[in-house]
């Protein structure tokens, strides 16, 4: 029932807090998950505070994403240049369909149903693997977290950590069922083991791969694939074709400057000093077809939107999402998109203001997503903003209106406030059950205070006496 | 019009005033780097040897596998204990690799990562696709930050070239760390001189 639920995401039916209570139907789930996620920024912090530049860093690299954003034309078109002169082939797509036609274009060229594919949080944006099984194309994500979500027919949760949201006994029964290891077997390491069985056979037999991107350098044309797994290699590696997806913000102007990317990228995200892999693709291989495909979906529209341009300098690290805390009592699937925490909740509003108005809402606007952020995104600040848009362009619900509308009308009647005061001191103090039910979102979870006898301005009044 | 025109041209008239691209050499100290090395390797899963020369590389290796394991090494050095590596050969054919040794170009002591580029490895897949990694690295060519790194790779035009930092491994189950998720289940590295 909770899987059918959740699924509802695709259809953009449900609400953040409506899918973040089905979450924390499960108290115990919830607290392991909030204290895992804590943990991982906290050795986010420990990697961190052990580079003297640190605040440098974040600084240059937040400069360098700038200056893409203000040339991101000329930077486009000399990696274009570039690419072509290593042999590789260079698709535009203006939307997800768009993106997703071109893959199927390939396939069908080389007359291949089946193929790996690393993680891209893109091709999740595009929703690729539905849009391949309809044609009739089977995808195998090799990514672990991303295989064990694919098997249990969910999304990703998180972009580094796509299964945070599973116990490991979830995944030994999913194991037992897809990939044949024993009943009840929940150790990680047996686990994964059966996992690189399994996968290994798969990347020896399909023929063709695809890998997201990390970095795509102007000047050589080259793109970099960060995993831990090893997986986008051995994907790659042993395809006939490999095409790389990746956003048009995916830029950077020179080599040199991943020099300063990749030192930020895993210490924010894992607390890691680096990925295991940091692979730099810059021609096909001899003898294989090479293809990157260049994608907008809505971001060229984002760069025009002055208050909310800088969420398109993010690298995809994750660690706003660790440290949030509703994100990390939510979890991942109660924002119903493919990036979810704070920095999904600035970008999904740009793709459609109706299906994600309630995205923005899902913050308490503490600031940390802010404070972590490697290219220093002013994530609360954005969330705030968006807030503002969302209103005046009448994409919240009615009952959220009205409720700002009467507080905009007390606030702005001082004689009014005193009344409203009193009478809400009163009701508490007598008629508790009043606020004190189901009905008051403010009660779920929380005690009511005790009415305090007078207000400070009654309190105030009296004193100056 | 093509998506590509419509693309440039959206970013044309939706992108900011040019902003300037930032210069920054960052200043580093020198000393205790291969400590540091030492230290950051093995802390994510790496085990370091100090060796005077190869002749010491291949004896730690032997005591730690068997002549009837397939050991392939695109180095000369080996060639008395590992088969070459052909490069345009099927790839497919390095799947029951036991050991692959190669050389990196330049060791970063901040993260412990290994340049390799392919010409280094002949086919791209060896050292993904191998049970075991064995990488040498010349004791002077450890630098202290991917600063120095891409300075000194400069402008060489590799078709491929990767960091490899570590064995191969994954915490998706849990956050349990499992070293040797698709490639490499260890590595070893030898700091040479």
């Amino acid at each position: 029932m909770v899987k059918e639920e959740t699924q509802q995401q695709h259809k953009g039916l449900a609400e953040h807090s409506g899918l973040a209570d089905i979450f924390n139907r499960d108290e115990q789930r919830v607290n392991w998950h909030d204290e895992t996620l804590w943990f991982v920024r906290s050795k986010r912090d420990k990697a961190a505070h052990s580079l003297p530049e640190w605040e440098l860093l974040r600084e240059t690299a937040s400069q360098i994403k700038h200056n893409v954003l203000s040339d991101l034309d000329t930077y486009l078109q000399q990696f274009e240049e570039q690419a072509l002169i290593n042999g590789v082939t260079v698709h535009w797509a203006a939307d997800a369909r768009e993106h997703n036609q071109i893959v199927h274009s390939i396939l069908k060229k080389h007359e291949i149903n089946r193929m790996v594919k690393s993680k891209s949080m893109l091709t999740e944006e595009c929703h690729l693997n539905e849009y391949l099984k309809e044609h009739g194309v089977e995808v195998i994500d090799t990514d672990l977290g991303e295989r064990i979500v694919q098997l249990a027919e969910e999304p990703p949760s998180h972009i580094v950590l796509p299964c945070i949201h599973k116990k490991k006994e979830e995944i030994g029964e999913l194991f037992h069922t897809h990939l044949g290891t024993a009943a009840g077997e929940s150790d990680p390491q047996v686990l994964t083991e059966a996992a690189r069985q399994h996968l290994r056979e798969s990347f020896l037999t399909r023929r063709l791969a695809l890998t997201g991107v990390n970095f795509a350098v102007a000047e050589t044309g080259e793109f970099v694939v960060c995993t831990n797994e090893g997986n986008a290699d051995m994907g790659s590696h042993l395809a006939d074709v490999h095409i790389a997806s990746m956003g048009i913000e995916k830029i950077i102007p020179r080599r040199k400057d991943l020099g300063i990317f990749l030192r930020l990228l895993a210490r924010s995200a894992t607390g890691q000093p680096i990925t295991t892999y940091s692979s730099h693709f810059r021609k096909p291989r001899a003898g294989q077809e090479m293809h990157i495909i260049l994608v907008d979906n809505g971001r060229t529209v984002q760069l025009g939107r002055e208050d909310f341009r800088n969420s398109l300098k993010c690298i995809r690290c994750g660690a706003c999402m660790n440290t949030c805390p509703v994100y990390r009592r939510s979890g991942g699937h109660s924002y119903h998109n493919a990036i979810a925490g704070p920095i999904g909740s600035i970008l999904a509003p740009n793709l459609d203001m109706k299906a994600y108005a309630d995205l923005p809402f899902a913050s308490t606007l503490c600031g940390s997503c802010s404070n972590v952020c490697p290219v220093k995104i002013d994530i609360h600040d954005q969330l705030y903003k968006w807030r503002q848009v969302l209103v005046k362009e009448g994409h919240v619900s009615p009952v959220k209106a009205m409720g700002m509308k009467v507080m905009a009308f007390t606030f702005a009647m001082p004689r009014f406030f005193a009344f409203a005061g009193k009478a809400g001191r009163v009701v508490m103090k007598y008629l508790p059950f009043v606020v004190s039910n189901k009905l008051n979102p403010w009660y779920k979870e929380r005690e009511m205070p005790k009415p305090p006898k007078e207000s400070f301005r009654e309190w105030y009044k009296r004193e100056r006496r | 019009m093509s998506s590509r025109e419509k693309i440039l041209a959206a970013v044309r008239a939706n992108k900011p005033d040019l902003q300037p691209l930032p210069d920054v050499i960052i200043p580093v100290r020198e000393e205790g780097l291969i400590e540091e090395y030492r230290r950051v390797a093995e802390g994510i899963g790496a085990k370091v040897y100090e060796v005077g020369g190869t002749a010491e590389v291949k004896e730690l290796l032997a005591a730690s596998f068997e002549p009837s394991q397939r050991i392939v090494s695109p180095l000369e050095d080996f060639a008395d204990m590992a088969e070459g590596i052909e490069a345009g050969i099927d790839p497919h054919s390095f799947a029951d690799v036991e050991l692959a040794i190669v050389r990196a170009e330049i060791g970063v002591s901040e993260n412990s990562a290994l340049w390799v580029p392919e010409g280094n490895v002949s086919q791209r897949v060896i050292p993904f696709i191998c049970q075991h990694l064995a990488i040498l690295i010349n004791r002077e060519r450890i630098v202290p930050t991917l600063q120095q790194a891409y300075s000194l790779i400069g402008e060489i035009n590799y078709g491929y070239g990767v960091f490899i930092a570590g064995p191969s491994k994954t915490a998706d189950i849990e956050q349990s760390l499992v070293l040797g998720a698709h490639g490499p289940r260890s590595l070893r590295v030898f700091i040479v001189g």
